[in-house]
């Protein structure tokens, strides 16, 4: 029996795993949408990879998770490692291209640019209150334009003169839009002003300040988009590296993060049939009325957060 | 109703005083009013979320945070009884928060009376005087004088203590220990007579600290925290980050605090040392923050932690200087704008992302 390493990322708009060997080659891997529900979304996935594996011979010995969600479904897979998506994705893109100097990460909610000199996260930034430029905004566009998603990147490049739009904000970004449109622009050249005004976003404001140096790999749902791409490359003038697994890199480096906690706690492919149900409850011992989260696994309290202080603590037996 | 104008009557003898919460300054504030001014003091309650949404409902959406709990505060004082209310001027928007807070609880039907002491010079402490003469026009100039050098030296006690367990938290092997230490250090400060208890007290505190088994590896991760004056002070405001860190096993230093602020927020010292990132005073605390950044950075810190309200001007324009400083030692700067969220997962995504990234690089410089 090989040992087996499991990887979740689990983000606003979908759900990443990879299951890795001991060498790193991905055994398994899914991508499907989260849809709201974390924990549904974990029960698929679980599903879906103990699919892929083959039982006989891999054994999932130690989880990992990471994205928005990952304190929730690492209490529900019993993780041993609970990562920020910050490290995953630099541990796991560095881990493939050792060289990289800039990571560009955008996603449904949020994008962030990593910094790396010599393999070490040197600097990094997120994008802070507002979620013009990522890909919820490209997907909400895309359903005002009547053009599938996917098919944004393609379409985008045939455009010869993209049409310019505001990037600043996604609300004068939309206004934009709906002008070009009304007063003739071809769909395809606002198409590729829309995957330019994200790149001009990304670049002014999670890039702001940052030097920008090569190799720069690209990643995150948004990273399918090859007229996204092509706008970086040209903006930047540098090549921009996209891997074909670049939507699991997060998944893949806190893989790779439980393998190097050596702890092992084997994954119980039983998750995706248990009941996990989460309740929400206010402390109300003092004003501040925190709001804490217990999660049961089939009736029992597994996990508890949310507290301030240590009156409102929720002991697990 | 109108704010009243600028000459204070004096007040009369049954007048409960509160002053905005920030973070443990409360028991100076207390001791200056009940044994300088001999009057009854509200303390107020310990800030919650109720503080931020109440004060956030009454407030200007793009107003910082400060004066959002701020207004909270005065909110809840005056559900505990409170009658008169205190405001101090300030070196940014503050020195015109106090008139907007009066006008705010008197359209709100607040029958209060509000002292604002913006016109007062902090470099100046008989315009203090000046002042609290004409709310008590007996004043015992002697006394007064006696309470608010005890207050003072409160308020050295309580940054010295507090910047001590910044060093220790993340070492001892029960933190609860460290704030149980602390918990009890405030109150008992609370009922402290005159200088020698104080001193008593502090000496006695730091003892038994310093007395806590600590395991502090050779090089510990050490990191500064700059920022704005509020929002860095006041643990509620910023999320706890100094505990947070301490969890995390760092070594915190933070020049900004009361103490420090008064005895060392010098532009004549400051410029020339900063002259290489800043030519002009920007106002409020931005030549502290880059001057602290710039001595973190020289000392050979793992990272900076610059903490500001969203909206803060001086520290917006402390950024670029704070970005150059970055570049020029290498050091990672995070930069965090608090407002009304009360979600601690962006924060704690970032945070466990800077501890990282800092932890990681001196692993690989080691």
């Amino acid at each position: 029996m090989e040992k087996a390493y499991l990887g979740v990322d689990i983000g606003s708009i979908s759900t990443k795993g990879v299951v890795l060997d001991a060498d790193n080659n991905i055994l398994a891997s899914d991508y499907l949408w989260t849809e709201g529900d974390p924990i549904g979304a974990t029960k698929r996935l679980a599903k879906s990879l103990e699919q892929q594996l083959d039982a006989g011979r891999h054994q999932i010995v130690a989880s990992g998770t990471t994205g928005s969600a990952r304190k929730l479904v690492g209490a529900m897979l019993g993780a041993v490692v609970v990562k920020n998506e910050i490290t995953a994705h630099a541990v796991g893109t560095t881990t493939l291209y050792p060289d990289v100097r800039t990571i560009f990460e955008i996603g449904g909610q949020d994008s962030k640019i990593i910094l790396i000199e010599n393999g070490v996260v040197v600097d990094y930034a997120m994008n802070t209150l507002c979620a013009a430029g990522t890909g919820s905004f490209l997907s909400s566009q895309a359903r005002r334009l009547g053009v599938k998603v996917e098919e944004f990147g393609e379409i985008a490049l045939k455009s010869k003169n993209p049409a310019a739009i505001a990037a600043r904000c996604t609300v004068f970004a939309e206004s934009d839009l709906v002008h070009k449109a009304q007063i003739g622009y071809s769909k395809t050249d606002i198409i590729a002003g829309l995957c330019r005004a994200v790149v001009l976003n990304y670049l002014n404001n999670v890039g702001k300040g940052k030097k920008i140096a090569g190799p720069i790999v690209f990643q995150g749902g948004v990273s399918k988009n090859a007229g996204v791409r092509a706008a970086f490359e040209k903006e930047t003038g540098l090549p921009v590296i996209v891997d074909p697994n670049g939507h699991l890199m997060g998944a893949f480096g806190v893989a790779i993060l439980a393998r190097r906690s050596g702890r092992e706690s084997p994954f119980n492919a039983d998750v995706a049939d248990m009941e996990f149900v989460t309740r929400a409850s206010n402390c109300g011992q003092c004003a501040n009325n925190c709001e804490r989260i217990l999660v049961y696994r089939e009736g029992v309290l597994i996990d508890a957060w949310g507290n301030r202080c240590e009156r409102g603590a929720i002991r697990v037996k | 109703m109108p704010v009243t104008r600028t000459v204070q009557a004096p007040l009369p003898r049954d007048a409960k005083i509160s002053f905005p919460q920030f973070a443990s300054y409360g028991i100076a504030m207390e001791h200056l009013v009940q044994r300088g001014l001999d009057m009854a003091f509200v303390m107020p309650p310990r800030m919650t979320r109720r503080t931020l949404e109440v004060g956030a409902r009454y407030s200007p959406d793009s107003v910082c945070a400060p004066f959002k709990l701020n207004l909270g505060c005065f909110l809840e004082c005056i559900e505990l009884g409170a009658d008169t209310l205190i405001q101090t001027g300030g070196t940014c928007r503050l020195g015109y928060y106090g008139e907007l807070h009066e006008q705010i609880l008197r359209d709100l039907g607040k029958d209060i009376r509000f002292v604002n002491f913006a016109a007062c010079d902090f470099s100046n402490p008989k315009t203090f005087v000046d002042e609290f003469r004409q709310l008590k026009p007996d004043l015992n100039l002697k006394r007064f004088t006696a309470a608010a050098i005890q207050a003072v030296r409160m308020v050295n006690a309580i940054d010295e203590v507090d910047a001590l367990i910044r060093r220790r938290i993340g070492f001892v092997g029960d933190p609860s220990l460290l704030d149980h230490i602390h918990g009890r250090w405030l109150e008992q400060l609370r009922h402290a007579d005159g200088l020698k208890q104080i001193e008593q007290l502090r000496r006695s505190t730091i003892r038994t600290i310093e007395a806590l088994p600590i395991d502090m590896p050779r090089h510990p991760i050490r990191v500064g925290i700059v920022g704005e004056f509020f929002t860095v002070m006041d643990p509620f405001s910023n999320h706890e980050i100094e505990r947070e860190l301490g969890r995390m096993g760092v070594l915190v230093e933070r020049w900004m605090d009361i103490s420090n602020c008064l005895y060392h927020y010098r532009g004549r010292k400051m410029l020339p040392r900063i002259k290489g990132y800043a030519h002009y005073d920007m106002g409020a605390t931005a030549m502290g923050t880059i001057d602290a950044a710039l001595r973190y950075a020289k000392a050979g810190f793992d990272g900076i932690i610059h903490v500001k309200s969203a909206g803060c001007t001086p520290e917006i324009d402390a950024i670029p200087a704070l970005q150059n400083i970055s570049a020029d030692y290498r050091i990672p700067i995070l930069y965090l704008s608090y407002d009304t969220q009360t979600s601690e997962a962006g924060l704690q995504t970032r945070l466990e992302a800077f501890y990282d990234m800092i932890s990681m690089r001196k692993e690989a410089q080691q």
